[in-house]
């Protein structure tokens, strides 16, 4: 299979979920609200319960709120492959000469389309209750390209948890169950140092501290924006796609047996 | 054009396929037929590549489905058991996505999606999301789907289950259309009235294995094929009403003294019914009740393994 079909068929597949969106007219707007009500809510019930020395809590967390919301592409990923599969799509596309990684990779790159659109939302939202980029230009783009990948891993965990799967709604608690979890035991909702020192230990390694530590460098300028957190990000990153994709396709693969 | 040879599939301790033989030469149907859970869907998965058997081989169109999966999909066509289209897109949607992801380039894919939303009578829905489609409109969607890159083997699973009459005898004809113009076809069914309608061959599935396999004619031989049942009012005229279908019964009468009812085997379907009344006017009996029997799926069962179809078969 060439590298031509491999982009041209994720090409086609990347535009059928795209038209999803606009057909979907529900899905986009609970997909818009979520966010929405996530940056009130948090802004609202905790910004003045919660005192994080040196820095406004609303920024302190906003990066938080972000992170958790592209951790939550998971489920969305999950939920939409295992509709597929039940539906028979999934069997359709592998009895078509196509690439066999077009149905994922078409099906990343929509999501990053949309994940990108609910991030700017929430920015949007951060703005009305006060959150600011204070680092500079190019480090706010660059936390916005790293929010998007670091949902496009997740997605391709939540291709995993999919395909993995044998009904929608399994699917949605499976690659939702874990992420408060995941985010919550991290730098971004509480500083580290007011965590259990046996969960220090734990919180210290999760992807989500390093995204946390490095969004607050980027947006804020707290430390330099090329330093640590970002590079452990990126790590992240990197290792969950690769990883994730790999176990995703060969799954794909052999889907339905 | 397709040759399958002793394919085997296991899935735990479940054994789906038991060393499975099937051919069917070029330009003809053949009707793979067998109760739910008889090992259908799990041959037609094997032969189109989505499957990997546990033991055996099978070719289509000569090219190995374990060793040249990718040849293979480029020749063949596949409507499974669920009309599996995206209800988000529109008809005329699916079947350009379908072209294109078969290579056909962007212009030859809009064009045979509207000739085949033309042919399949969906012409005037193609621009509606199938959402809004009903159950046979999907179905008619599904398969036109399977036809878009013109395959040389194209493999039906149960194309009719769950359809209302109306919409299975469309599709009948459909497929009826398709083996003209010089298809080759696998066909799974539940119903011996739809492979019996369709097929060139038939082959029945059972637990796994072909349980039996040749034209329907030949089936039904082997099964006891059609009857007349007659039921008289009165006992004393049982005998003369023998006497009087033996030239007509292809095997000895069977006579159930208690009920007076009389069972004759036949062929020539509803014809031998009109003859049956016609000898019996001759003869002077009077029948209470009298009507015209096929062999059912589970009569054909019964008679060939000995048990009934484990799942509840609906006959239509």
């Amino acid at each position: 299979m060439s590298l031509s079909y491999a982009v041209s068929d994720s090409v086609v597949i990347t535009r059928r979920h795209l038209k999803h969106t606009t057909r979907i007219p529900e899905l986009l707007f609970f997909s818009i609200m979520q966010p929405i009500i996530f940056i009130l809510l948090f802004t609202v019930v905790f910004a003045n319960a919660i005192k994080v020395p040196g820095i406004d809590y609303k920024n302190f967390m906003m990066p938080a709120i972000f992170v958790q919301t592209m951790a939550f592409a998971t489920a969305g990923t999950a939920a939409g492959f295992a509709d597929d599969q039940q539906k028979g799509l999934i069997d359709r596309f592998r009895s078509l000469p196509m690439a066999r990684s077009a149905v994922l990779i078409g099906r990343l790159v929509a999501e990053a389309a949309r994940n990108t659109l609910t991030l700017f939302i929430m920015i949007g939202a951060g703005y009305v209750v006060g959150f600011r980029f204070q680092g500079g230009f190019l480090p706010a783009v660059g936390g916005i390209l790293l929010l998007v990948a670091f949902a496009f891993a997740f997605s391709s965990i939540g291709t995993v948890i999919g395909l993995g799967v044998k009904t929608v709604e399994a699917a949605q608690m499976a690659g939702m169950i874990w992420i408060f979890p995941l985010t919550f035991l991290s730098n971004g909702f509480v500083p580290m140092t007011s965590l259990p020192g046996w969960l220090q230990g734990v919180v210290r390694y999760s992807p989500v501290t390093a995204m946390n530590d490095a969004l607050r460098a980027m947006f804020y300028g707290h430390g330099r924006a090329l330093t640590s957190p970002t590079l452990q990000s990126i790590a992240w990153i990197a290792g969950i796609s690769l990883v994730f994709l790999a176990l995703g396709v060969r799954q794909y693969k052999k889907a339905g047996s | 054009m397709i040759v399958a040879e002793g394919l085997a599939k296991h899935y735990g301790k479940v054994t789906a396929l038991d060393g499975v033989d099937l051919q069917v030469p070029a330009g003809t149907i053949l009707g793979l037929l067998g109760p739910n859970g008889a090992g259908k869907t799990t041959a037609v998965r094997i032969l189109t590549t989505l499957l990997r058997p546990d033991r055996g081989r099978a070719t289509v169109a000569g090219h190995d489905v374990l060793r040249e999966p990718a040849a293979v999909r480029e020749i063949i066509g596949l409507s499974g058991q669920y009309a599996a289209v995206d209800e988000h897109l529109t008809g005329r949607e699916n079947l350009d996505m379908v072209g294109r992801l078969y290579h056909l380039g962007a212009k030859t894919a809009r064009a045979r999606a509207a000739e085949l939303l033309e042919q399949f009578d969906l012409s005037d829905a193609a621009d509606r999301v199938t959402k809004t489609y009903s159950g046979g409109m999907r179905r008619r969607l599904d398969l036109a789907a399977s036809l878009v890159a013109r395959p040389q083997v194209l493999f039906l699973d149960e194309p009719t289950t769950g359809l209302d009459p109306r919409s299975r005898l469309g599709m009948w004809d459909i497929i009826r259309e398709l083996v003209r113009e010089g298809a080759t076809l696998l066909l799974t069914t539940q119903y011996l009235e739809e492979a019996d309608a369709l097929a060139n061959e038939i082959a029945i599935i059972d637990r796994g294995k072909v349980i039996a396999q040749g034209t329907a004619n030949e089936l039904k031989a082997q099964v006891g094929g059609e009857r007349v049942e007659l039921i008289l009012a009165d006992r004393s005229e049982v005998p003369k009403a023998v006497a009087a279908l033996t030239s007509l019964a292809t095997a000895e009468p069977i006579v159930d003294e208690d009920t007076h009812m009389v069972t004759v085997q036949v062929e020539g379907g509803t014809r031998a019914l009109a003859d049956v009344v016609r000898e019996l006017d001759t003869a002077g009996v009077e029948a209470q009740d009298l009507a015209f029997r096929r062999p059912t799926l589970d009569e054909v069962f019964l008679s060939l393994t000995g048990h009934v179809a484990e799942e509840e078969s609906q006959q239509s």
